[in-house]
């Protein structure tokens, strides 16, 4: 056996260090379907405790919606629970090119191939369309699937520092003699919620033939008048070269994704990504399912519409609390706590009082912006966010940064 | 040289610095976690631009872009050439 007690005992040390650094990861086992109210057994043997949930992806409320739900029934039923081959062999059903038309037609793009999950999406999309004499030149707080997406591309990599656009321009007249420019952003950015300036960076791109890329996993569904993202709010539908987004937050919440942008951009993907020809594409039923979301919020803008005013609900009132939250209009509401530890004990306490949201700390945020990130649903009633409202000020008020600046809290309780 | 050592200080200062961290001729920049290997490039891309020479990939590396001082170094190597 090749596995000995000293490999073991090798990778128990660096599990240990993990847990030692407060670095260990806990999963929360929900006994319940994904909804505003959760069961949570946590941590592993505790008693059964209801809970709201406001750390989900769940933004439009569609993960158990009865619709959806019959729908993804029916797709079993019809269609079979899974393909057993990747698409090119014998792995494409009527209703993955059903699914993908739809998503051209609600994204306004050209074209659109589905993927296993965005993660996917991303990990290819970029090496099957550049090379070598190519530049990717990203925006520093782009999601991690688009730096593994990055990492597996041969063309040059640089970056620019977060939504500042002279660095941008600065970038793209560096590369200017390279053979192909991406410009590379999230459109919705997910830990603090900000929104990439699209507008601005088409015409920027216009300026030096730049191609741009922008993932909307945290903005489709719900960003713009009508739900199709960042590039629906910014005025640039149809000027945008590719898009990814995911099936497995706003859109239904299970899984898969999608690269959708220009059709010469969409084939490359089709003939050389290498996510899309050596893995299985999305099963039946959750195909069945994403269609049925599509086909809700094409309907109506009744959903996004809840959303923006409980997300509104939601900012006024932890500001008027004198909580300090992120500067935005995304259904993304990071409350700011700067140190660790007290981004760990206030979640803590939260879920004491029935409430589930996570703390997130260095390195997944910058040291010293410890924060509790709060994600608001369509699935949420305004009882809800009154109850969560009632739990942030009194934990607030137990920690004693209701209406303290960062510099207090900071000194409170260091970085 | 001095000139030289100001100006790349500067941009590394401008273009990777973004809290009040102090940068000096000797500070560690890729050991110390100032400039990532991402963004080496245009480090790279800078110094060939700004002092019109042409760096090989495989002298590039993050040992000759460690600090100020070495990257000079470096760049006077391509500039007698």
């Amino acid at each position: 056996m090749a596995y000995t007690d000293k490999t073991r005992g090798m990778y128990n040390d660096i599990l240990t260090g993990m847990k030692d650094a407060g670095l260990f990861k806990q999963e929360r086992y929900i006994h319940s379907a994904q909804a505003a109210d959760i069961i949570v057994e946590f941590p592993e043997g505790a008693e059964l405790k209801k809970v709201i949930n406001i750390c989900a992806n769940n933004y439009l409320g569609l993960s158990s919606h009865p619709e959806v739900v019959k729908a993804a029934h029916a797709g079993l039923d019809s269609h079979g629970y899974g393909m057993s081959s990747v698409r090119f062999i014998c792995g494409t059903q009527d209703i993955h090119k059903k699914l993908e038309k739809m998503v051209t037609e609600f994204l306004g793009t050209e074209d659109t191939i589905l993927f296993p999950s965005c993660m996917d999406a991303n990990a290819g999309v970029f090496e099957a369309v550049l090379t070598k004499d190519d530049v990717m030149i990203s925006d520093r707080l782009v999601h991690a699937s688009i730096i593994d997406g990055i990492r597996l591309c041969s063309a040059m990599h640089d970056t620019f520092k977060h939504s500042d656009m002279g660095h941008l321009e600065e970038k793209l007249q560096l590369h200017s003699d390279k053979r192909q420019k991406m410009v590379i952003t999230d459109g919705v950015f997910s830990m603090d919620g900000d929104t990439a300036k699209l507008d601005q960076m088409v015409e920027l791109c216009e300026k030096y033939d730049a191609m741009l890329f922008c993932d909307e996993s945290h903005s489709s569904g719900f960003i713009g008048k009508t739900g199709r993202g960042t590039h629906e709010k910014c005025g640039v539908m149809g000027k945008m070269d590719i898009i990814t987004t995911t099936f497995g937050k706003g859109l239904g919440g299970a899984s898969g994704g999608c690269v959708s942008g220009r059709k010469e951009l969409v084939e490359m993907c089709r003939q050389k990504a290498r996510p899309y020809l050596f893995s299985n594409t999305i099963a039946p039923p959750v195909v069945a399912g994403v269609i049925k979301v599509l086909e809700i919020l094409s309907a109506t803008t009744e959903r996004r519409d809840k959303l923006e005013r409980n997300t509104a609900f939601w900012r006024k009132g932890l500001t008027e609390a004198g909580i300090i939250i992120k500067d935005g209009d995304t259904p993304i509401v990071p409350v700011m706590l700067f140190n660790a530890k007290l981004s760990q004990d206030v979640s803590k306490d939260l879920y004491n009082e029935g409430i589930y949201a996570i703390g997130f700390f260095f390195p997944v945020v910058p040291q010293g912006a410890a924060r509790i990130r709060t994600q608001i649903s369509a699935g949420h009633e305004i009882h809800h966010l009154e109850k969560a409202l009632d739990a942030f000020r009194k934990v607030g008020k137990k920690y004693n940064i209701l209406g303290k600046t960062k510099a207090e809290i900071i000194e409170m309780y260091g970085m | 040289m001095e000139d030289m050592k100001e100006i790349v200080r500067t941009y590394v200062v401008n273009e990777y610095v973004e809290d009040d961290t102090e940068v000096t001729f000797d500070t560690p920049l890729i050991s110390g976690g100032i400039v990532d290997s991402f963004s080496m490039v245009s480090l790279k891309r800078f110094l060939e631009n700004k002092y019109k020479i042409s760096i090989p990939d495989d002298k590039a590396t993050p040992e000759a872009f460690d600090s100020v001082n070495k990257i000079c170094m470096l760049v006077k190597e391509f500039t007698k050439e």
